[in-house]
Order: C-alpha cells, then structure tokens, then sequence
C-alpha cells in the first residue's frame, strides 16, 4: 500500500489482523471466566485457551510494532502520539485505582461508623466500628500486616527501582549500554524481588487468618495490593521485554520511547504503592 | 451506507483518487475485519449502533406492550425485569455510544484534516470489540437462570442474587469499557497531534472540540465503571465484602461508585450530540456559530460540573442534608454552561438565513426537546421534589427527553447532514422529512405523558400498574410502536439512497464550511488529507 512508507511524515499502518485476533482472546478469556466461576467444567480450558491467544496476539502485534519502530517507520510525530496515548492510558489507570481507594476511604469514614451508629444496634447490638475491622458479623480473627516489616521494605525496593531504572536512562542517553543495561537489570531484579516479598507477605496474612472473605479490611487489602501486584508484575513483564530489546541493541540516545513509556509505568505503580502503603498499611 | 465501499472498491475503480491502494489488501469480509482506515471503522461503528439500536427498540416495545394494560399479559415480571435491563444497557453502550465514536472517527480526521486516526490498528480494535461484548451480553439470556433483571445500573445487593447471566453482563462491560478507553485515547492524540498546520485549536470544529471534552470524560470514568463491576463480580464469586453490610461493606458504596461514572456519563452521551448540533444549525443558517469560544467553556464547564454531582441520582438513599443541599445546588449550576450553550444555539439563528431541510429539522427537534429534558431536569435536582418523584415515571420522561430527543436526534440530524458527503448519494428530501415528523410526534406521544403518569405516582420498572393510569400508558405504548416503525422508514430511506440516490454535490450544503466540505471532492476518496491541508 501506497501509505506504508512514511512520506506523509506520518505512518498509517496496512490493515492488520491483529486486533480481532485479541477479540476471539477476549471472547474466550471473559466467557471462560464466566463459566469457570459458574463451575463449569470446561471454564478453566477456556480462559486459559484465551489467555494463550491474547499472548499469542500481543507477541505478534508488539513484534510488528518493534520492527516498525526499528524500520525507522516512526516520525517524530508519530513519537508524539505515543506519548500522549501512554500518559492517557496512565491517567486511566490512576482513575481505576481512584475507585478501589475510594471504596476504601468510603469503608472507613462511613460504612463502618454507621454500622455501628445507634440506627443499626437493633441489627447488631454488639457491633464496636473500628479499624481494621471484618464487619458485625462474626468473622475469624485475624493479624494485620505491620507497616515497618515488608512493606517498609518493599517501599525502599520499589524507590531504588525508580532510582535505578532512571541511571540506566541516564545511560541510554549518553549511549552508555553497559550502564544502560545493567542498571535495567537491577529494576527488573529490584520488581521481582517485590514480587518475592509480597508473595511472602500475603502466604504470612493468610496464616495469620487474614484473607480476602475476612471482611471489608480483608476485601479492601487484598483487592487493593493485589491489584497493585499484578500491575507491578505487567510492569515487570514490560521491563524484561524492553531489556532484551536493549541487549539487541535496540534504542539510540533520541529514539526510545518504549523505553520511557516503561519507565513513566513504572513509576506510576511506584507511587501508586506509596499510597498503598500509607493508607492501606500504615493509616 | 455500504456505497461507500461500492464507490471505493478497485473493481469499480471511477476515482482517480483510489489510485490502487487497495493492492493485496483484503476484499470482502476479511476488509472490514482488518481494516485500518478511519471511514470503513466509522461506517462499521454506524452500522453496529443502528443494528443495536433496532434490538434495544424491541426490548422497549416488549417493555411498553406489556404497559398497554394494568395486570400481567405477555410476559413474566422477571422477563420484564430484564428488558428494562437490556433496554438500558444497549441503548447506551451498544447504540449512542458507538454512533457518535462513529461520527467521531468518520468526521475528526477530515475536519482537522488529518490522514487517518493516530493508531488506526487500536482503532480497529475498539469497534471489534464491541461484538464479543454484544454477545457476551446477549448471551445472558440463553444461561440458566436467565438475563439478569437489575436495572442497568446494576445496583447491590440485587447484583448478588443473580445467576451467571449477570456474569456475562459484567464481562460485557469490561470490554465495552476497554473499547470506550482506547477509542478515546486515539481520539483524544487525534486531535492533539494530528491537526493540519494552522488548525489551532480555538480554530477546530464545534464537534471537534466536543469529542476531545467527551474522550476526556470517558478516560475518567470508564475506568471507575470497571471497578465497580469488578468488585460486584468479586463480591459474588470470591468472598468480598465491598457491598455487604455483614462484612462491614455498604450497597450505598455501589451507587456512589456507580454514578461517580453514570452522571459523567449522561454529558458522554450528550456532548458529542451538542458537537452535531453546533455544526448542523449554523450550516443552515448561513451564520458561523455564534459565541464560539463560550461554547468551547461552557462545554468544558459541564465536563467539569458532571464529577461533583452524582449523588443527586441518590438523593432518597439517605445522606445528610448537608449533603443533599450540596448536591442540589451543584446540580442547578450545571443549568449555567447548558443555558449558555442553548442561547447560542438560538442567537445562531438569529437574522440567519434559515432554511429547513431534515438535518436542520431534526436540529431544531433536539433544541427544543433536549431543553425540555433539562428543564425537568432541574426539577428534578429539587432534593424535595426529587424524594416524590424519585423512580417514578417522571424520571423516565425525563432522561428519554435528553437521551431520545437529545442524544437520538442529534445523531439523526448528523447521519442525514453528513451521509450525502460519506456516500456520494442525496437521500429522498421529502421522506426525510416524514421521517422528522413521524418520530418527532410519536417521541411525544410515548414520553409527554409519562410526566404525568410520574407525577401521579406511577412507579417505574414494575410490569404491572394501577387501572387509573391506563388510559396515559395506552397513548405512550401507541406512540412506542409508531416511534418503532417510523425508524424502519429510516432505514428505508438509508437504503434507498444508497441504491438509488441522487449524486451528492461537494457541497451539498452551501452553509458547510469545514474541512471535509470546502477541501474534498464528493463522493471522497478511501485515503483523505494523504497530504494536510492549510488552514488560514
């Protein structure tokens, strides 16, 4: 197609089957789900059949936009668009967050009072509101998780990956890969040993009797570092692929903005978690 | 609208414009699957919107045949249950919704004079996801238990008690959320990075202007949406306590959540319809559109005013006076920007050189029935009114006179404005215009009198009345049904242009005076703007 070669000073893509590809995955990722919740047999099969065409999708569609990118296809316009859609994306996702830490304040400053106000003692006589808290009706007791043992830590990985993924910027910058890589390295082993540490937070929870079904506490702290988790996992996932572009020798000092749009993610659950770690764990 | 494919396909070839971009791009089926071209999307998002438009139109018919007489004739109150349901969610995700991302995609590029969308492989993706959500949604009634009959809001705790329907009801909107989000993202780089040199951005289009306001809302709230799904589908499957009391949750916190998105999204469906508005009457008035730049902060004052007014859906649920009085009177104000938007739309007018052909008809329809709909809208922002009327048929009157007559006209008003420039063709004027009258007189019938059923107390969403409200509910489902067929005449009309219609003049109307109008021949070519305009 005569649109294919950037002389326009703007690439418009041949039409590509990628997409409808990621529909059929989603298709069968949402309707496997719905089955295997509903305890259908063949739920499981389904996702996880969705799960490997998204995979098999996004290899494929990434791929082509690597070489794209690499094929010098991309203009300085075209690097624009993709800043702006990055940080829209991001935009969406704190507004996703916001309604999880919006459930969460709500829980706290209203939910749980009232159920302990004079209107509900008929209901629930022996309800005392606090936090954390699993509701008035009887729950197992748990422990909760305390602030200044791995998630104090957790906060000091995850702030040194920020620091560490900007050194290996800095790198990128001034052409440096031996700095640009290893200190990409270091992220990626700072974020998955987070990972390690929630893991073992969460098996610690778990066996002190906190668990997603203990109530609005449980609900709200799992739901919410859960979230965080994956998210940081995706971001991790994002790092390592944009860490063996590098060691192709992918990206120069004024092309790499998949590099940025990584890094601008990562910080984003960066902060995202110091919220978490304030308000879920500590407050 | 598939002439638009006809005129564009290589084996017809007439259009030296097409000069062979099609070599080794897929024919056929497989071209609308892979597409990547902004016109063939916008068409498909159209198409899509119209076909579910048609399905929610019978959920509504079921819904008002079930109406014409108090007692229980046709079907179950359960079944009831979900038309009102299905009804909701279709007319709004599956049918306004994807017709203005169609005008968005068809007209955006063209009136910034851009060569396609920013990403028009992810712009493929957001409409192929609509049809895995359409049958993820529909499927719902084929699943054991049935559809889930809870209103399309979706509140708790009812949420809880539903089968796997409600399942598939909830992925569906996950996916329509994610089309909704990428959709916008694209819109939104579109218009700040792909303007032609010298379109700033006090210089777009009305309509321009509005879907950037719009994608903006829907990045802010589809997200918000998703999580409030996610926790319903949490709370049924895995043990969560966001909604239940027992566990120290609140149903009460579905609902803020809920409407944190729902009120942004009644101005998501509005605004882009107050975009085809701002370019339909001054184009027939022969006027530019007065107070450009106050339209341009009004509209982005409502944008504003729609997240600090949500609890006014919510007024009867209990919460402090304080708390209602705020509401309330945010509320009122949103009535500032829209009045402002609404006087410029008649000062527009004003001295014009006015003609009435069916897109300015049906303009003027929205004009003035979408300013009913916001008058009893503030009527209904009265905490102390709003407690007698809340869930009563007053309600219904009131948001199908911003939804039909707001939204829908809008949106006819722009297909029968744009489709002699999108396909080539002129439509049959003459039908056009029964094709106003007819829907703008049976909308009445069907709608007047629900305000009156409402302030008479009539409940909404229950399949059965009292006799002394029979004679209002026979008129309105009279007028559903005619409302129904009169927009098969649309089609009609659509198809019939398309087969046989006149060929269009690039400027078929001599009062259009954007990009798409003054700079491309009629009918266009696949690829426009290949090469940008420049814009004085």
């Amino acid at each position: 197609m005569s649109n294919a070669t950037p002389t326009h000073n703007y690439y418009l893509p041949e039409p590509a089957g990628y997409p409808v590809i990621g529909s059929v995955a989603l298709l069968l990722f949402t309707g496997g789900m719905a089955m295997w919740f509903n305890s259908h047999a063949l739920g499981p099969w389904v996702t996880f059949a969705g799960v490997a065409v998204l995979v098999y999708m996004m290899y494929l569609w990434f791929g082509k936009v690597i070489s794209e990118s690499e094929g010098g296809l991309y203009t300085k316009r075209v690097d624009v668009s993709y800043r702006w859609s990055m940080s829209w994306f991001i935009f969406s996702e704190v507004m996703f967050f916001a309604g999880f830490f919006g459930a969460l304040f709500y829980a706290r400053l209203y939910a749980v009072p009232e159920l302990g106000g004079l209107d509900q003692k008929l209901l629930w006589p022996d309800f005392s509101p606090g936090w954390p808290t699993s509701g008035p009706m009887p729950h197992d007791p748990f422990e909760t998780v305390n602030a200044w043992g791995l998630p104090a830590l957790n906060t000091l990985l995850l702030l040194t990956s920020g620091v560490t993924i900007t050194i290996a910027h800095f790198g990128l910058l001034k052409n440096n890969r031996k700095q640009l890589i290893i200190w990409l390295g270091a992220t990626i082993l700072l974020g998955m040993t987070f990972l390690a540490c929630q893991a073992i937070e969460y098996s610690h929870a778990y066996s002190e009797g906190l668990k997603l079904t203990s109530g609005i506490y449980g609900t709200t702290f799992f739901m919410l570092t859960g979230f965080h988790g994956f998210h940081v996992t995706v971001g991790t996932i994002m790092l390592i692929v944009i860490w063996f572009r590098c060691v192709k020798g992918h990206f120069t000092p004024d092309h790499h903005f998949a590099f940025e749009g990584v890094a601008w993610y990562w910080h984003f659950v960066d902060v995202v978690w110091l919220f978490l770690f304030v308000f879920v764990y500590w407050l | 609208m598939s002439a638009v494919i006809d005129n564009h396909a290589p084996a017809h070839g007439h259009d030296s414009h097409d000069h062979g971009d099609h070599h080794g791009a897929p024919h056929g089926l497989m071209r609308w699957v892979t597409t990547t071209n902004h016109k063939d999307i916008g068409t498909m998002y159209l198409w899509f919107s119209f076909i579910m438009f048609l399905v929610g139109g019978v959920m509504a018919l079921t819904i008002r045949a079930e109406l014409f007489e108090p007692g229980l004739q046709i079907v179950s109150p359960e079944f009831f249950n979900t038309m009102t349901t299905y009804h909701g969610l279709i007319m709004v995700f599956g049918a306004i919704m994807p017709a203005f991302v169609g005008f968005a995609n068809w007209l955006i590029p063209l009136m910034i004079g851009a060569p396609d969308m920013a990403f028009p492989r992810m712009n493929n993706w957001s409409f192929w996801l609509l049809p895995p959500a359409g049958i993820l949604l529909m499927s719902s009634f084929l699943l054991p238990g049935g559809a889930a009959g809870v209103g399309w809001t979706m509140y708790a705790p009812l949420t809880s008690q539903m089968g796997p329907g409600m399942d598939t009801t909830i992925f569906a909107v996950h996916l329509l959320g994610m089309s909704s989000i990428m959709g916008s993202i694209n819109i939104i780089t579109t218009i700040l990075n792909m303007r032609a040199p010298g379109m700033t951005m006090m210089k777009m289009p009305m309509f321009v202007w509005t879907w950037l306001i719009t994608a903006y809302l829907l990045i802010a709230v589809m997200p918000v949406l998703a999580g409030a799904v996610t926790m319903t589908l949490t709370d049924r499957h895995f043990g969560t306590s966001f909604f239940n009391a027992a566990g120290g949750g609140d149903p009460v916190l579905y609902q803020h959540i809920f409407w944190f998105f729902g009120h942004p999204e009644v101005y998501i469906i509005a605004i882009p319809a107050f975009g085809v508005v701002s370019q339909v009457i001054p184009a027939f008035s022969r006027k530019p559109l007065f107070g450009y730049a106050s339209m341009v902060y009004a509209t982005s004052s409502i944008a504003i005013l729609s997240f600090i007014v949500w609890a006014h859906h919510m007024y009867t649920v209990g919460m402090p006076v304080a708390g209602q009085l705020y509401f309330m009177y945010a509320t009122m104000l949103i009535a500032v920007p829209t009045g402002v938007k609404v006087f410029n739309w008649v000062a527009t007018m004003w001295k014009g050189s006015l003609t009435f052909e069916t897109p300015m008809l049906f303009a003027l329809g929205f004009l003035f029935l979408f300013t009913l709909g916001g008058f009893t809208g503030l009527v209904l922002s009265l905490v102390p009114v709003d407690v007698q009327l809340q869930d009563t048929y007053y309600v219904v009157a009131h948001f199908h006179y911003v939804m039909v007559a707001g939204a829908l006209f809008s949106a006819f008003a722009g297909v029968y404005f744009w489709f002699p420039k999108w396909t080539g063709k002129m439509y049959d004027e003459k039908l056009g215009k029964i094709h106003f009258w007819l829907t703008l007189v049976f909308f009445n019938m069907i709608f007047f009198v629900q305000h009156f059923l409402g302030l008479a107390g009539m409940p909404r969403r229950i399949p059965d009345y009292n006799p002394q409200f029979t004679e209002f509910n026979q008129i309105s489902t009279i007028g559903a049904f005619g409302f129904g067929l009169s927009q098969l005449l649309f089609l009609y009309i659509l198809l019939k242009a398309i087969k046989s219609g006149k060929p269009a003049e690039q400027k078929q109307w001599d009062g259009a005076d954007t990009l798409e109008w003054t700079h491309l021949p009629t009918p266009m070519p696949y690829h426009t703007f290949e090469n940008p305009p420049t814009v004085k």
